[in-house]
């Protein structure tokens, strides 16, 4: 199992407690202070983005949040159950400008995000999406210098 | 920390002053802020960003819809920023070529192009 594991309702006021969260652990797991603010935004954004796909498909379900530490490196996984349909298929059902909107939003997140990160994976599906960021890790005796 | 909004008239300019955490949560705070400075015929916006301390994607969208919308009355939106970690955002985004960034307030507010 994931070292912390974060289950949220998909409201906007709590995404600050992920990023709380987050920071704090992948800290306590050895991620380099200069690139914490990094990890705070990401994930934030990455939350924000799941988010907005619940509430824009009705989903009550939390969004999830992994926090994991692995040998050499920490990972975070952020995942929605939102039926991640083409562009096209979105649009679909009249509100088209809407759909533009947050569309060009959702890609904005993700735009900050892969400039942020280097190791970063995004799978979508039917059944939901997950967003896999990938942060080195300190051995212990470097972060002792 | 919650958002915090001041604003103040220096010339013809109207300056606001931002301050906390700009994300999804509180930025319709500040896009309601804006919007209504727009409305009151407040075309000229120095958004000062020297007391934020955390701004995402939302925050950026708010900026640019704030930006759309004094442009659309021949406006202007300037940005004061020097803060490393909030100025990487607008470069990683591209931003940085959609808003002039200043240093001061004084420097903004005295800006023309």
């Amino acid at each position: 199992m994931a070292t912390v594991e974060l289950r949220f309702s998909a409201l906007p006021e709590h995404v600050r407690t992920a990023r709380l969260v987050a920071a704090a652990v992948a800290r306590r797991a050895g991620v380099d202070e200069a690139v914490l603010d990094e990890v705070r935004l990401a994930v934030g954004e990455a939350c924000s983005r799941a988010v907005g796909l619940h509430q824009s498909n009705d989903i009550t379900a939390p969004v999830k949040v992994a926090l994991i530490e692995e040998e050499k490196q920490f990972s975070i996984e952020v995942g929605d159950e939102a039926p991640h349909a083409a562009p096209a298929e979105r649009v679909a059902g009249g509100a088209a400008a809407d759909a533009d909107v947050e569309a060009e939003e959702d890609e904005m997140g993700l735009a900050v995000i892969s400039g942020l990160v280097d190791d970063v994976e995004v799978t979508t599906g039917a059944s939901g999406g997950l967003i896999r960021m990938t942060w080195p890790t300190a051995p212990p005796a470097a972060a002792l210098v | 920390m919650d958002l915090s909004l001041s604003t103040r008239t220096v010339g013809d300019r109207t300056v606001v002053e931002v301050g906390g955490e700009i994300d999804v949560y509180t930025a319709p705070k500040l896009r309601e802020q804006l919007v209504e400075l727009v409305n009151d015929g407040n075309f000229h916006l120095v958004v000062d960003m020297e007391g934020v301390d955390f701004l995402d994607s939302t925050g950026l969208g708010v900026l640019v819809g704030g930006l759309k919308r004094v442009r659309a009355h021949e406006g202007s939106l300037r940005l004061v920023c020097n803060q490393e970690r909030i100025l990487k955002i607008f470069r990683i985004t591209g931003l940085t070529k959609v808003f002039p960034i200043h240093t001061s307030v004084e420097e903004a507010v005295a800006a023309t192009d």
